[in-house]
């Protein structure tokens, strides 16, 4: 059953632009259903907001089915807020209490500039992506699907990675902000595959190469893992410094045989 | 009746149709291709499937998409799986069994020539996705698991967990980001498409709105490809994401593009029912949870007590009961009127009364609740996040929520809009399912129309436009088009009314929901036909929009796509008006049996309606494409 949670207050951050001057704003929420949702509640802000001829707060958002990746926000300092494996467009007001104070900022990342107010930029995420987020198959001529078999476990293990929706949370959380949750995770999902093990190595270096023009350095801290609304482990990491140093023997070793 | 609907349909007996098609279309040498530039508008699994089989075949290509990323696009929420005649599991499925099956689900309203090719590059597509590295769910022994999806008799569904979307989506994107990475197509992100451009009677690219900057811009090509999805946020409460729209063929459709169909609307069964007023989405519930849950209310309308201590004998499984071949795996359609059936006889369940229960109480008894929790672990936590109320304890509450969108341009079998060099592809066009389309057909469409269909259906159009340039962005067309859509955008700003755009929205959606739902009648079309345009005035006289146009605004976009749904409603309504029969998605209550099944008219009805811009909203020019059945034969559906 539904209950109504009162006096909520958000402190809110906003910045006009790129270059602009963040500050932080103060909103009262006198009355919310604890069956909104988080964004939801943002939603209604904006509404009065309009009413009152102000502008709306600008935030990502899309699918509100945890999957898409467009929602952001840290909520409390917290990426996607207190509810583990959830990211913020699943976030249910249930979760908090009347009376609450709640803080709303951006990603806080030097790779992921804000565009406005809550709203960031994440295209890094997409140059990691193009440098070698992929297994090389044009479209046409692929052998059945059948032909190679991919024991469970292997496909259980891709899949778990493959699980990344790219919202960045990773990144947002770590002190270092890096994205080495994000890389090591589409890197393992290809990585496992035997359709990915023609350009295992390529696809190491350059992508890990790649996010290093980016981002931080990981420093094994966990706070993506604990961060991620997909709990992606973080064992992903190990795997992709194990396949980055090999990539260094194994690109060279294969330079030499041409 | 002005527009040319030749469907163009090849020669030869439909097994050999599309086989025939390549055998004699135009080719582009390789050479050659690089001289010719696509826009493909739109980055889901159809427009990023197409974007990147472009580049591979080394045209110069251009996508666009107004998320952040290409990966956002709303394919990414299909949760159920892809169909597929691969025949793994051996139970009798095949090509003709999958055309047969969807050219039936959709009640005899499509196409077959083009369902019969989707069936056929279905094999394809699977082959192609695990190529990729799509990791679909497998067998122990490492081969790739299959399971039966609403309405059909085999298993023929591939999936990954209930993520089927996302993986499809990723591997397209994954494609996609490669090109970009080889330099053979420009992505534009965060960039809107807001008008067609037709120079000479063909199209010659498109206007784009920088969402971030505001700044209005012109994009010449020599063909543009619309990949923007459905309109079922037309009624302000869907499954579909925040931002879906029709802006991009609707602006299409008043430069010229046919659109057809646009009542064809689905509702699907199983998504969460609405919990209040300031509800933003519904969501969906896979309906492979059909597989093992059941369907059921309490025979009393004043039941009070929780789902458990109602008594077996005191419970109406209706579909089992209505439906036995089918029982809870009916079609979509019949399955979401029976639950409307159900609630507004009073059964409906939930603190609003609003919902019908999905119970897995049964199979948690059958297989165990390891077999049950792995099955559907992602769609339980789901439920439990938004509601509150684990499945496992309870039986989820469901309730049919506008899904998918089966209308939408008029395409011929090159899937080319009527505007030459203009074409739609995925949910955005309108060919493959009819009047109803089946579950985990809308990604195998997506996929086929990118990677199979249009690579090679563009190639004709292209060859005749060889060693001819570009169109020059600075044509009067183009600079015409881009002073409409500052002006248009300036427009909303300059209203200075006093209600948001989200509130039209949600009134409108109301409108189309009570009249043009999942009940259709004469009186109420006629009512909303009066309303809409009535609330459409008063948007455009009493909109507030805040911030300014030369930085991100999402009010302003919000405005602009809500004016369009306005203008698409008034559309849905007529096109369900002169439609006077049942079929699919498309219920007119006037056309039913006694015991509420559907009543279709093909006599009268067997056609295409695909409908011509007038420059009056409320008076679109009706054009009609015959539909010719060679194969399969008409006949009613049963699912009993």
């Amino acid at each position: 059953m539904s209950h109504t949670l009162t006096n909520i207050s958000l402190k809110i951050w906003r910045q006009d632009g790129p270059d602009g001057q963040g500050r932080f704003e103060t909103h009262q929420i006198p009355e919310i259903s604890d069956e909104a949702s988080f964004l939801e509640m943002l939603d209604i802000l904006n509404e009065r907001l309009i009413e009152e001829n102000k502008e709306a707060i600008v935030f990502d958002h899309d699918c509100r089915e945890g999957i898409c990746g467009t929602c952001s926000l840290m909520i409390d300092g917290q990426a996607h807020g207190p509810q583990k494996g959830t990211a913020t467009c699943q976030l249910h007001m249930r979760t908090f209490s009347s009376g609450d104070e709640i803080v709303i900022e951006p990603w806080r990342a030097t790779a992921f500039p804000i565009i406005k107010d809550l709203m960031v930029d994440r295209s890094p995420f997409d140059r990691i992506v193009e440098a070698g987020g992929f297994i090389t198959a044009p479209t046409g001529g692929a052998p059945d699907a059948n032909l190679i078999p991919i024991p469970k476990p292997v496909s259980d293990s891709a899949m778990d990675n493959a699980a990344c929706i790219g919202c960045g949370a990773c990144v947002a959380a770590c002190p270092n902000g890096a994205a080495s949750l994000f890389t090591s995770a589409k890197l393992t999902h290809l990585n496992v595959l035997p359709q990915g093990q023609s350009e295992r190595f390529k696809r190491a270096e350059s992508m890990v190469e790649t996010m290093e023009e980016y981002f931080g350095s990981c420093t094994n801290h966990g706070e993506c893992s604990s961060a991620c609304p997909k709990e992606i482990s973080i064992d992903a990491i190990a795997v992709m410094n194990t396949d980055y140093r090999k990539s260094k023997l194994k690109n060279r070793k294969s330079l030499s045989r041409k | 009746m002005t527009l040319n609907l030749d469907s163009k349909v090849p020669e030869g007996p439909m097994a050999d149709k599309w086989s025939n098609y390549i055998a004699e279309q135009k080719l582009v040498n390789p050479a050659n291709k690089r001289k010719f530039k696509i826009i493909v508008v739109g980055t889901g699994l159809a427009g990023a499937s197409a974007a990147a089989t472009f580049g591979e075949l080394g045209y110069q290509v251009e996508s666009f998409t107004f998320h952040d990323s290409p990966r956002r696009a709303h394919s990414i929420a299909a949760q159920g799986g892809i169909n597929a005649a691969k025949n793994y599991p051996g139970d009798g499925d095949s090509v003709h069994r999958l055309f047969y099956d969807t050219v039936k689900g959709g009640d005899f309203r499509s196409r077959e020539a083009n369902v019969h090719r989707l069936a056929e590059v279905s094999v394809n597509i699977i082959d192609q996705m695990v190529a990729q590295g799509v990791p679909f769910a497998r067998e122990y022994g490492g081969l790739l698991d299959n399971r039966s999806f609403g309405g059909a008799q085999v298993s023929r569904t591939f999936y990954a967990r209930g993520q089927t979307g996302q993986q499809l989506l990723l591997g397209a994107y994954q494609q996609l980001s490669r090109q970009i990475g080889l330099g053979n197509v420009k992505l534009w992100n965060r960039i809107e498409m807001v008008d067609v451009v037709n120079i000479d009677g063909r199209c010659a690219g498109i206007v784009t709105r920088d969402l971030m900057t505001g700044e209005v811009r012109s994009h010449a090509a020599h063909a543009v490809v619309l990949a923007t999805g459905g309109y079922g946020n037309a009624f302000f409460l869907s499954t579909n994401a925040m931002a879906c729209n029709v802006t991009a063929a609707w602006r299409a459709h008043r430069r010229g593009a046919g659109f057809a169909n646009p009542s064809y609307t689905q509702i699907h069964p199983t998504c969460i029912p609405q919990a209040d007023e300031f509800q933003s989405k519904l969501t969906l519930m896979s309906e492979s949870l059909r597989n093992d849950g059941r369907i059921w209310v309490p025979k009393d309308p004043d039941e009070t007590r929780a789902a458990k201590d109602v008594p077996e004998d005191e419970r109406d499984y209706y579909l089992e009961r209505i439906y036995p071949s089918f029982g809870n795996l009916a079609p979509r359609d019949v399955s979401s009127r029976a639950a409307k059936r159900a609630v507004d006889a009073g059964q409906g369940v939930g603190p609003l009364k609003n919902g019908v229960y999905l119970d897995f109480a049964e199979a948690i008894n059958r297989l165990g609740l390891d077999t049950v929790w792995e099955r559907y672990s992602n769609l339980f936590e789901m439920y439990e996040r938004i509601t509150g109320e684990d499945p496992r304890e309870t039986p989820m509450r469901i309730y049919p929520a506008s899904h998918y969108t089966m209308g939408g341009l008029w395409v011929d079998y090159e899937l080319q809009t009527t505007i030459p060099g203009l074409f739609a592809a995925g949910e955005a066009n309108f060919s493959d399912h009819g009047a109803n389309r089946l579950g985990a057909s809308a990604l195998m469409q997506g996929l086929s129309d990118g990677y199979f269909v249009l690579p090679y259906t563009i190639a004709p159009y292209l060859s005749d436009l060889l060693n001819k340039p570009i169109p020059d962005e600075n044509h009067e067309a183009f600079t015409a088009a881009e002073q409409e859509a500052r002006d248009r955008y300036q427009g909303y700003l300059d209203i200075g009314g006093t209600k948001s755009p989200d509130h039209f929205h949600r009134e409108l959606g109301k409108i189309i929901w009570d009249y043009c739902g999942m009940g259709r009648n004469q009186v109420g079309l006629e009512k909303a036909l009066a309303e809409i345009p009535a609330l459409h005035e008063e948007f455009k006289t009493d909109l507030r929009v805040t911030g300014d146009g030369a930085s991100m605004n999402q009010t302003l976009e919000k405005a602009a796509r809500v004016d369009d749904f306005f203008e698409l409603g008034m559309l849905m309504c007529k096109d369900a008006l002169v439609r006077e029969e049942s079929c699919g998605g498309h219920f007119r209550e006037e056309y039913q049996t006694d015991d509420g099944e559907a009543v279709r008219n093909d006599d009268e009805f067997a056609h295409v309606t695909a409908w011509e811009w007038s420059g009056d909203p409320s008076n679109p020019i009706e054009n009609r494409e015959p539909l010719e059945y060679e194969v399969v034969k008409f006949a009613t559906r049963s699912y009993k």
